[in-house]
């Protein structure tokens, strides 16, 4: 035993000294034992559980929060494909069937050779160049049957995945239209300079004066959130960039994080300097941690050029530095508060409000969270003015959206507008055809027809986080939705009673109507329960959980009412299909050993 | 003399129950005199009638353990008006749920094959046998029942209390001390 | 209180004062006021996950036991609507875990069946999911029945708040929400747990017993047989 516990403090001992035994960094700690040896092991839970003098029902509740970390093995080659409605209309059903056939393994368990696992995961991020899987955590795209046999080939010869072919891993840009931030020639340190020559205190006017509001979709103004935190008072004020873009259908913090990640950094820098802060955080989902080499080289190289650290541009009252957290497969971390939880190395489960991060955040100290997108946006108002920026856009949204646009049109990618952006015009720059339906701002957001074609990108008529998943009439607006729901089933945090098992509930009942099982009954059941979740959950995802249903059934009711198939309530499940066990058992096919499927009663 | 009062007519069973719930309603006692007034019987164990005929209420006590208990269960809901689920086990599954955890195909092996002094043990496979489903299920799982009386069993004034409620055309309340679950 | 005249709110039309940093549940509880609850428990700060408290403040729908109360405030609890939705909450509850009444010796002093026997809660109403989870009888004296577990985590709470212990944790997520013990068995008998933590009183429901006491009060003089939960939230259980 002593030496199975040293075998674990081999690898876990410098990743605890690179953490500095901070229990904070928990989930860091956590990924890291697990890059290493595959799953985190029980004698790997004791011995942190010492290092970090943190209780080992901590430690495995933290690990058992997170859908990427795993208490068991989990095999060598853990295959995930991501599974949001833009990889289902791109065929990564038929593709994971065909793996698993391939490799004798099913959905969701460990091969019997220990070797491999095979199962879905939330959308990747990846939907402009989907089907997409990630293979230990590494994002592979655009697979094809003939990609998939090759990496079943590769798993079969026990080819380590870093010896796979670097085209796998090519992973595409895809900006399809430039506005004033994508087309922006950042010069790393500019707008810092600028913030100098004008003064913290009018800068903040500027960004105020900017009318700038959060890009992650809530739309607070940046302004307002950047004077709040720097009234809070506290021993320390932080920075955080929500880089948790798990929204599905959201893909440009992606793109923004590879090619502007300069921009991001010097826009927390930025505010780190308004509110008085030494300390930020990027935090990056797990699915892009394919970026996390080059933002470490970014950081970096910001270091080395003064834009960071110690006496920032020889100012010796200006410190400050970013650390970067992954996080490991939980949508939930998007929300500020869970995403502060996850940060100090918690589970993420939203915390009450009030108080809010501005006032008690990290450490219960005050803090801004602001989106990636956001970040940048404050360099370009730094740089050109708050009045310039507040002249682009409309009234109550001011500057530039960046959408990300994907599913049935000809050109998927981003596309930055001015807000006030109709819908149709998106559409007809994406190279869309034949457009059934738009979800805006992903599953927790909207999805209009097209009689509301008409209406705009803005926070006053559609706001968005950036999501754009157009459908064509040849979709199945009811298997939009019912993918959608069991998205929040998966993603829900389970700490109140009606997200928890209603998102479980709701996944339930569309799956009755999709099976054919369907009456009026469980229409009105699901309406109830719409209005239920909505009430009384404690947060966004539980309130935004039906908006997929509701907005669906509002503008698709024929897609709903193909599936009630009876006039009268039926069982959810197939009581012929309930004594299969007992026939198989018993050897009897007889009439009485059978059931009919459903029996309509008066 | 009035005119005869029309009776309502109410079927009774016990689908994957123990009878004792219908032991419960005995237990109203005195007050079936009273009862008999307003009602007459249709199927139940009271009567021996084998099949239900139309009738205004069908009270089944037991939840679904077999295909039998799937029959009954639609030839009341079939010709009752209303239905009323009787006692903890029609409600939720009761004790018979309480195998819902173990496999079926695991239940007959250990209890035709592998259990201690069997000797040639088979699983009884004559189709006069209902065959067992695979989960005990509580009936409002299968068809719509639109009473539910709790408590194992339901107390005998409780039963009075929906089932007069319900002949006088009040909307059935059992308030504390009646409602219970146990 | 510098000044004389203390804050109120008004709950169903009825004026509760209320001091600085009670929230609406703890103030209506103070003035003798029932809102229905499982999570909350006056001992502990208020954590606001089975939004069973839910009310109306001032036309908006919030959990009672993390909401603040503003002067003047119009709370609404006792509505056709609300305990409708908090009758549909409890069924929930019911169906996602496995509550034998008839069998579990908290019957009769357990806190969710009363508060589903006080919102006239017929049926469960939902499917059942019949989740399979085991029973941890490893401990000398206490007995762990996770088939009942409401996630409250009152007795995470209390073992880590009160005990200093962390006996207890929630692990896994969403509908796979579950409770663990500190241990690498996974075992109750492997921890530190005692008879004498306060986390072995706090279970609402009956995953936490004590073993060998059961059923020693008879059905009908039971903490809830006697008073419904409303009149005797918190009671002293008899026999324990």
């Amino acid at each position: 035993m002593v030496s199975q516990i040293n075998t674990h403090a081999e690898y876990l001992d410098p990743i605890l000294i690179h953490h500095r035994h901070n229990a904070c960094d928990l989930l860091q700690i956590l990924i890291a034992a697990q890059d290493h040896y595959g799953y985190i092991h029980s004698d790997a839970i004791d011995h942190l559980s010492e290092q970090l003098q943190l209780p080992r029902s901590k430690i495995e509740g933290v690990a058992g929060f997170y859908s990427f970390l795993y208490l068991q093995p989990n095999g060598e080659y853990r295959v995930l494909f991501s599974d949001n409605i833009t990889d289902r209309m791109l065929g990564n059903t038929d593709l994971m069937e065909s793996m698993c056939g391939q490799l004798w393994v099913e959905p969701g368990k460990l091969s019997e050779d220990g070797l491999l696992s095979i199962n879905t995961t939330s959308c990747t991020g990846m939907c402009d160049q989907g089907p997409a899987m990630l293979v230990n955590n590494i994002a592979i795209n655009r697979l094809t049957h003939e990609r998939v046999n090759a990496i079943c080939e590769l798993i079969r010869e026990r080819v380590p995945v870093s010896a796979w072919p670097a085209m796998f891993f090519a992973i595409e840009d895809n900006i399809q239209r430039r506005d004033i931030l994508l087309s922006s020639d950042f010069q790393s340190g500019s707008a810092l300079a600028a913030l100098l020559q004008r003064g913290t205190v009018e800068t903040l006017q500027e960004v105020k004066i900017s009318k700038l509001r959060g890009r992650g979709g809530a739309g607070f103004s940046t302004g307002s959130k950047w004077e709040f935190c720097r009234a809070a008072m506290g021993e320390q004020h932080y920075v955080v960039c929500n880089a948790d873009e798990g929204e599905p259908g959201t893909f440009k913090d992606r793109v923004l994080l590879n090619n502007f990640a300069d921009m991001v950094f010097e826009g927390m820098t930025l505010c780190a300097r308004i509110i008085g802060a030494e300390k930020g955080f990027l935090y990056l989902r797990g699915e892009y941690r394919y970026l996390l080499e080059h933002l470490q080289a970014v950081l970096q190289h910001r270091r080395q050029q003064n834009l960071l650290g110690n006496g920032i541009l020889g100012l010796s009252d200006f410190n400050f530095d970013i650390e970067i957290h992954l996080g490991a497969g939980a949508y939930i971390c998007g929300e500020e508060s869970a995403l502060i939880e996850s940060l100090e190395g918690k589970r993420g489960t939203p915390r009450n409000r009030p108080p809010f991060p501005v006032t008690h955040g990290y450490l219960n100290m005050p803090t801004v969270v602001n989106n990636v997108e956001t970040f940048a946006a404050t360099c370009l108002i730094s740089l050109q003015g708050g009045a310039w920026y507040a002249g682009i856009g409309t009234d109550t949204s001011s500057g530039t959206k960046i959408l990300s646009v994907s599913g049935d049109c000809e050109r998927p990618g981003l596309y930055e507008y001015p807000f006030g952006v109709t819908v149709a015009q998106v559409l007809s720059d994406c190279g869309a055809a034949d457009t059934q339906a738009v979800q805006i701002s992903g599953p927790s957001g909207v999805c209009i027809a097209p009689d509301e074609f008409n209406r705009r990108i803005a926070f006053d008529d559609i706001p968005t986080a950036g999501a754009f998943m157009v459908f064509n009439q040849s979709r199945d607006m009811f298997e939009v939705a019912r993918n959608f729901v069991h998205f929040f089933k998966h993603e829900s945090c389970g700490f109140c009673t009606p997200c928890r098992v209603g998102t479980s509930l709701l996944s339930n009942m569309m799956d009755k109507l999709a099976h054919g099982h369907g009456s009026p009954y469980d229409f009105a059941e699901i309406e109830k329960l719409n209005v239920l979740l909505q009430s009384t959950s404690h947060c966004g995802l539980g309130h935004s959980a039906c908006n997929p249903v509701l907005d669906t059934i509002a503008r698709f009711r024929p897609a709903y009412e193909m599936r009630l198939a009876h006039k009268n309530f039926v069982p959810a499940f197939d009581l012929d299909h309930a004594l299969s066990q007992a026939r198989q058992m018993t050897g009897r096919d007889d009439t009485g050993a059978h059931l009919e499927r459903s029996h309509e009663s008066k | 003399m009035n005119a005869p009062v029309k009776k309502l007519k109410v079927a009774t069973t016990s689908l994957a129950g123990c009878f004792g719930c219908h032991m419960s309603f005995l237990d109203i006692d005195e007050r079936l005199l009273d009862l008999v007034q307003l009602i007459e019987f249709d199927r139940s164990p009271l009567t021996d009638i084998k099949h239900c005929g139309p009738c205004d209420i069908g009270i089944i006590e037991g939840g679904l353990c077999n295909a039998e208990n799937v029959h009954v269960l639609r030839e009341f809901r079939a010709n009752c008006n209303i239905l009323i689920a009787l006692g903890a086990c029609a409600i939720n599954g009761g004790l018979p749920a309480q195998r819902n955890h173990l496999s079926l195909a695991a239940i007959l092996e250990e209890v035709y094959h592998a259990q201690h002094g069997l000797v040639d043990g088979f699983i009884p496979n004559d189709p006069e046998l209902p065959l067992p489903l695979d989960k005990v299920h509580p009936i409002h799982e299968v068809v719509k029942i639109d009473y539910f009386i709790p408590g194992c069993p339901p107390s005998a004034d409780a039963i009075w209390k929906v089932l007069t409620d319900l002949l006088a055309g009040r909307e059935p309340e059992l308030g504390h001390g009646l409602i219970h679950y146990d | 209180m510098s000044q004389n005249k203390q804050a109120s709110f008004t709950l169903d039309g009825k004026t509760i004062p209320y001091a600085e940093g009670q929230t609406i549940i703890q103030a209506a509880m103070a003035a003798g006021e029932y809102i229905p609850h499982l999570c909350f428990n006056p001992e502990f700060k208020p954590h606001g996950s089975c939004k069973l408290c839910t009310v109306k403040a001032n036309g908006r729908q919030t959990a009672s036991c993390t909401q603040q109360p503003q002067p003047g405030m119009v709370v609404e609890s006792d509505t056709t609507e609300i305990n409708d939705e908090r009758r549909a909450l409890l069924q929930m509850l019911f169906v996602e875990g496995n509550h034998f009444c008839p069998s579990c010796e908290k019957s009769g002093n357990c806190q969710l069946q009363a508060t589903a026997y006080e919102l006239n809660m017929m049926s469960p109403h939902f499917d059942q999911f019949f989740p399979d989870r085991p029973v941890d009888a490893s401990h000398p004296e206490y007995l762990l029945d996770f088939n009942r577990c409401i996630l409250c985590s009152l007795c995470v709470r209390a073992s880590r708040d009160v005990d200093g212990k962390n006996v207890f944790a929630l692990s896994g997520r969403g509908i796979k929400s579950h409770l663990i013990v500190n241990a690498k068995s996974g075992r109750l008998a492997d921890t530190d747990f005692t008879g004498y933590d306060k986390a072995a009183h706090v279970c609402p429901v009956g995953v936490i017993l004590k073993k060998r006491v059961g059923f020693t009060v008879p059905i009908g003089s039971r903490s809830f047989d006697e008073k419904p939960i409303s009149a005797t939230p918190h009671p002293t259980v008899k026999g324990a």
